[in-house]
């Protein structure tokens, strides 16, 4: 298992290296733009090609990168021409709030998931079953911006409950908590559908298993099937999925942070991709990419872990 | 006693109920069943038998209904319990033993926690003595170590384990009634025997009723004190097993036993003879006899209403024919004579190894021999059949011939060349078209998405360059040969049934014009009245066209039947190899002596010999393969790999004893060691 | 005895040509999905003679009331054109876009597939960590990337579409390739000297028609869904052309005074996804149950 765990580090590195080089060179084949940039459109060209000799842009792109992963190692992210602060002074503040959507987010996602996921498919083709699916690929069907309109028309245009905006600050006259419901539920409906669709198939698959047959002809009560047999199978293969939702909610909620005005993680990449703000644009990247591939990790460990099959 | 049977079945209607219509799976089925008894129901796929056995456990699954009639269980109807009773009688009175054991246990717990669930769930509570009683139970089944396999997950043990598991999941709180569906099928010979074996001594200690479902004759035969035979959902005849597979009264009965190649006695010259037809759906749903349309003797009174069962000779004895016992002169065509040409393919010292990787970093690797030394030969028109169980490496052997796989040593020279090195890519094309395969599975044997037309005619025209009219009149050619009708060009696979897929695969395989076909285990999953049919054509062909036959094979019975040559296989190493008369005949090499005990046998005289059960040795390395099951090993055996010794001209055994004194039967004959056996 | 097919995913790919339009029939969940995919698209195909202004054309004096009345049924938006008129030309644009994405990821995705699933080996460890690596990559960040970087043009959505969800395709013709190179009849095939190539696209993908059908219906949504959160982030087509997505976010400012201006695409958008998923599952109902 050690063997493993080691092997995978090693992919992660090496995927990372892979990427934050492709993104690197991506931005910054062109190096004038960059020196154009800080100086502004008024500049000279030659006050721009001193600036880009002067900052070393005129170095081969394989030797900028290499300076650029010395810097990164040392904590030297840069500098962000959109917000004109260090990096590093944006991205955890910003990381930090997408964090805590997510966080309480996925509170809600995996328990209603697997509940729902569950009730649908131990009685495949049940009236619960029928609504459960059919309501989950309904929400499906709702983008995460669609879905935002809708509620906002409904509590915050229509009834007035909650707040239109989360700019995480109380000067609104919101508190925290309120300003947080609308986004929640935004990402959390969405995902959900997702979710309970996956949990329904594994767990439909799980009870027409044999072994389920067997256990009721033990003489064991519909309950006792389920909770003894059938739950711990039917959480196996989803196990890799619900950790991938963790990936999923620190970069992909971009859209119901715009739609929210939510100072997170998402919309300050956005920001930065629009505005050409590459230090920010790589740092991000690579932040984005190591989250990934270490949900990635913890989710194939810990199906190796659950599942005896695998593990003995 | 009689009078107060353990399950009886009175007029039992079993259907399913589809959105369209209603299957009457199962009409008018009356059996009874006492203490102690061993009940088997017999028939062929299709014919509602493990309907039964989940109708008895209330368990028939969605439109599953009983129709008609009463279950009775100890003398209470089933179908009146409320579900609290219904679970108290389930694995408590009344349990089952399933298919297919490895997806019957659940897999991510271990074998102790599902073996302690079943007293726990009927009313005790003490969990140490249902620790104790596991223990006790997984020792009664003869499996080594108890407390090891408590603690291991079920893929950790092999088929034979897991079922004897699955058996004692089943006894734990003593059931009266033990029902098992089909609980052998999928398991080698040998240990099917052992497990069949288990079940007999068990029953009899314990005086638990058995209702053995299958559709293996043998097995029900080697088990079962009464027998019921099931067509198209009716009983057409019960009664004890001796009389029923010795003196079948009913036609279809007859048929299905003479369609079953038999091991002992004379070999027979005459072909075996399959039940011609197939039950048709208007034959199922007919008011009269059901097998009407497929049997010799039928006439018009047969169709004309419902048919009782009627005692036959004696009250124990029942059919359920207007004409039963009326001799049907079913002239056997002779087998078809065959002539041997030269030699066709020479494998010489095969070997085949597969890289088995363990320790902490993977650094350790092992070879684990699949094949060690295979030498044998096949000629043209001959029929040379190999013989083993799983990893024997039979299937490793016809897959390198075949060029699916490369062996790592030795050479196997067919049309004058090694093709042992050779996979398909680098053969040349007439090599390609010279040398055929056909396998084990109907339902996988045939491309769904493809025209039955499109299969044949595809290698006519890329092998042979036909044009598209050619190839089309040739492959009606090719379905004449093989005895199927013209219009099923424009078919699909999933409009055929098993036997007549397995037909078209032999068709496709006669296309390319072969000089040699290799079968591997090619009638093994087909009904038993279907595999007559299926080796039947083999022998035609073969005298037809002069093409060599590679048959491999589980089924001795079957290989007696047609083999010219045989070889038997034990872990990947020839043990035996010699005409087919010799190998059937003393001596014999240990190996062979347990398949032949093992093998189902009908025939009521044949000697039953139980497999000799021998205390295992760690697994052999470098010494003779068989060492840890053989009864007449000696210290030699252990140590080195045996010689090949010519028992009579062309007759090899390999084993260090002299085969002349060593291996006759007496010497063979059961050899119970002390030690309770960790058996296969 | 006969062998049990296995998976019901390789169950559902034996599903004959004949049974993807019973299965149709069948389900009237998907019938209603295929109505109303139908009706939208040929709202799209009619488009300029139904429409009942051009989708561009201000209306300024409507800007008084741009919530709907006789003459703009479902109003206006912000800059006073016709709302209907520019739904109609909005479904124009997803319903070129989206086929065309969902077609390149399923070229892609299904020869990769077929490719990685019966060659194995070396190809198959590599396509496979690619694949895992894009699949594991929140795909939002990779479109604002390339889009930001190359512009949004219609070809470079497509593209970038395609390449994102080419993978799960890739997973899932690999999974079905995996199991049905095992079967006997590939075998049987190369025996007769058959190429890879004709074993992969003649005996294999046949098969596995089923789970690649449904999941480009799925994809069909998903990429809808794609397109407008495209548009709604600002990296969808330039304005003014009428983008679903881009009619949101121009209009989602004044949600709290005329949130109709919004709500409408966004219905649009939901009801062409909700037809696309009733199709898929109306399909998949059908190949479980045979």
């Amino acid at each position: 298992m050690l063997n493993r765990a080691l092997r995978q580090l090693g992919v992660v590195l090496g995927t990372l290296l892979v990427v934050s080089f492709l993104v690197f060179a991506l931005n910054e084949f062109a190096p004038g733009d960059v020196a154009r940039k800080l100086l502004g459109a008024y500049a000279t060209q030659d006050q721009v090609d001193r600036l880009t000799v002067e900052m070393g842009l005129d170095r081969p792109v394989l030797v900028r990168y290499v300076a650029y992963l010395g810097d990164v190692l040392t904590g030297n992210l840069g500098q962000s021409t959109v917000y004109k602060v260090p990096v590093s002074q944006i991205l955890w503040d910003r990381l930090a709030n997408t964090a805590m959507l997510a966080a309480i987010a996925f509170a809600v996602i995996v328990p209603v998931s697997i509940l729902l996921g569950l009730l649908a498919g131990m009685r495949e083709g049940s009236a619960l079953d029928r609504l459960i699916s059919l309501g989950a690929s309904f929400l499906a069907a709702i983008p995460e911006f669609a879905m935002g309109v809708i509620l906002v028309s409904i509590f915050v245009v229509w009834l007035g409950w909650l707040p239109g905006t989360a700019p995480m600050t109380t000067s609104g006259g919101w508190s925290i908590a309120a300003q947080l419901v609308l986004p929640v539920a935004v990402v959390a409906l969405y995902d959900m559908s997702y979710l309970i669709a996956m949990i329904r198939v594994s767990m439909v698959e799980v009870m027409r298993q044999p072994y389920i047959r067997t256990a009721v002809l033990k003489g064991m009560t519909t309950r006792q099937v389920i909770t003894r047999h059938a739950l711990r199978n039917a959480l196996i293969a989803p196990f890799t999925v619900i950790m991938l939702q963790i990936n999923y909610l620190i970069a992909g909620v971009v859209v119901v942070e715009t739609v929210f005005a939510y100072p997170g993680f998402g919309r300050m990449m956005l920001e930065a991709a629009m505005a050409k703000d590459i230090a920010l644009v790589e740092a991000g990247t690579l932040v984005a990419v190591t989250i990934a591939m270490l949900t990635q990790m913890a989710g194939d460990i810990g199906y190796r872990a659950i599942d005896p099959r695998i593990r003995v | 006693m009689a009078d107060h049977p353990i399950l009886a079945l009175e007029d039992v209607a079993i259907d399913y109920v589809r959105r369209r219509h209603t299957m009457r799976a199962v009409d008018g089925l009356s059996f009874r069943l006492n203490a102690g008894e061993a009940y088997g129901l017999v028939g062929e796929s299709g014919c509602g038998k493990s309907t039964v056995a989940l109708a008895v456990m209330r368990y028939l699954g969605r439109g599953g209904r009983i129709g008609a009639g009463r279950i009775l269980f100890e003398g209470s109807d089933i179908a009146t319990l409320d579900d609290r009773a219904l679970r108290a009688l389930r694995g408590h009175r009344l349990a089952m033993v399933y298919q297919d054991p490895m997806s019957s246990l659940n897999p991510v717990m271990t074998i102790g926690r599902q073996l302690v669930e079943v007293p726990l769930l009927h009313g005790s509570r003490d969990r140490a003595a249902a620790m104790a009683r596991a223990r006790q139970v997984l020792t009664e089944v003869e499996l080594a170590d108890p407390d090891g396999v408590m603690a291991r997950y079920p893929h950790q043990l092999s088929g034979g384990q897991q079922q004897r598991v699955v058996i004692a999941m089943a006894l734990m709180t003593e059931p009266s009634l033990l029902i098992l569906d089909e609980p052998t099928t999928g398991l080698d010979v040998t240990v099917e025997a052992a497990v069949l074996d288990l079940v007999d001594r068990l029953r009899r200690r314990h005086g638990t009723a058995v209702l053995f479902i299958s559709h293996n004759l043998g097995a029900v035969a080697r088990l079962c004190d009464r027998v019921g035979v099931l067509y198209a959902g009716k009983l057409v005849e019960e009664g004890p097993v001796g009389r029923i597979f010795g003196n079948p009264r009913h036609p279809y009965t007859r048929g299905l036993i003479r369609s079953i190649p038999t091991m002992s006695g004379a070999r027979s010259n005459a072909a075996l003879a399959p039940i011609p037809g197939t039950l048709t759906a208007a034959a199922r749903a007919a008011r009269g006899c059901s097998f009407a349309e497929r049997c010799a003797l039928a006439a018009a009174d047969c169709g004309a209403g419902p048919i009782a069962l009627q005692p036959e000779q004696d009250a124990g004895h029942l059919v359920r024919c207007l004409r039963p016992g009326v001799e049907q002169a079913v002239a056997l065509p002779p087998k078809p004579a065959r002539r041997i040409g030269q030699d066709l393919l020479q494998v010489d010292g095969l070997v085949k190894l597969f890289r088995v990787t363990t320790g902490l970093f993977r650094r350790r690797t092992r070879n684990v021999a699949a094949l060690t030394g295979v030498t044998l030969s096949v000629a043209r028109g001959e029929t040379l059949a190999i013989v083993g169980e799983s990893g024997s490496g039979k299937s490793t052997l016809a897959r390198i011939i075949a060029g699916l796989t490369t062996a790592d040593g030795g050479t196997a020279r067919f049309e004058g060349r090694d093709i042992a090195g050779l996979t398909l890519d680098r053969r040349p094309a007439d090599l390609r078209r010279h040398l055929k395969m056909v396998f084990q599975n109907p339902d996988s044997t045939l491309n769904p998405s493809h025209s039955i037309g499109f299969i044949l005619t595809r290698p006519l025209r890329r092998v042979r360059g036909m044009t598209r009219a050619q190839a089309k009149a040739e492959a009606e050619r090719l379905l004449d040969l093989v005895n199927l009708p013209r219009d099923f060009m424009l078919r699909r696979p999933d409009e055929l049934s098993g036997g007549q897929r397995q037909r078209i695969a032999i068709a496709r395989a006669l296309a390319t014009e072969p000089s040699l076909i290799i079968a591997d285990e090619p009638v093994s999953a087909l009904d038993v009245s279907v595999q007559a049919a299926v080796v039947n054509l083999f022998a035609e062909l073969q005298a037809r066209t002069g093409v060599g036959l590679v048959f491999i094979s589980h089924d001795l019975a079957m290989v007696r039947h047609i083999a010219d040559r045989v070889a038997v296989m034990y872990r990947g190493t020839l043990v035996e190899y010699g005409p087919v008369d010799a190998i059937f005949e003393p001596p014999f090499h240990p190996y062979t002596a347990s398949l032949m005990a093992a093998a189902p046998t009908l025939d009521p005289a044949a000697a039953r010999h139980p497999p000799a059960i021998v205390a295992p040795l760690p697994a052999p390395v470098g010494g003779c393969v068989f060492v840890d099951r053989c009864p007449v090993r000696v210290e030699a055996c252990a140590r080195a790999a045996p010689p090949l010794r010519t028992a009579r001209p062309d007759h090899l055994i390999a084993c260090h004893h002299d085969p002349a004194q060593a291996l006759r039967p007496a010497a063979l004959s059961p050899h119970h060691a002390a030690a309770i056996a960790a058996t296969p | 005895m006969t062998i049990q097919i296995d998976a019901a995913t390789v169950a559902a790919a034996q599903t004959s040509r004949h049974g993807f339009a019973t299965a149709l029939r069948a389900s009237p969940a998907a019938m209603i999905g295929v109505a109303i995919v139908a009706a939208w698209a040929i709202a799209a195909l009619l488009a300029p003679w139904i429409a009942p202004y051009p989708p561009n054309q201000n209306d300024l004096a409507a800007l008084a009331d741009p919530t709907p009345s006789a003459a703009h049924w479902l109003g206006t938006d912000q800059m006073g054109r016709d709302m209907l008129s520019r739904l109609l030309w909005g479904a124009r644009t997803v319903l070129a876009v989206a086929p065309l994405a969902v077609l390149a990821a399923a070229v892609l995705g299904t020869a990769l597939g077929l490719w990685a699933g019966y060659r194995r080996g070396v190809v198959d460890a590599v396509l496979s960590r690619i694949c895992d690596v894009i699949l594991s990559f929140p795909v939002i960040i990779l479109y604002m990337l390339i889009l930001a970087k190359f512009g949004s043009s219609a070809i470079n959505i497509i593209l970038v579409i395609g390449v994102t969800k080419a993978p799960i395709i890739f997973r899932i013709i690999r999974g079905v390739t995996l199991e049905l190179s095992q079967r006997e009849y590939v075998a049987a095939a190369r025996m007769n000297g058959e190429s890879t190539l004709y074993v992969m696209f003649a005996e294999i993908l046949p098969n596995a028609r089923g789970p690649l059908l449904i999941d480009i219906c799925l994809r069909l949504g998903y990429t809808t869904v794609a397109i407008g959160v495209l548009g709604f982030l600002g990296i969808g087509l330039p304005p003014p052309d009428p983008d679903w997505g881009g009619m949101v976010k121009e209009s989602y400012g004044l949600i709290t005074v005329w949130p109709h201006m919004a709500l409408f695409p966004c219905l649009a958008i939901s009801s062409l996804v909700i037809g696309f998923n009733l199709i898929a599952a109306g399909l998949k109902e059908g190949a479980t149950n045979g």
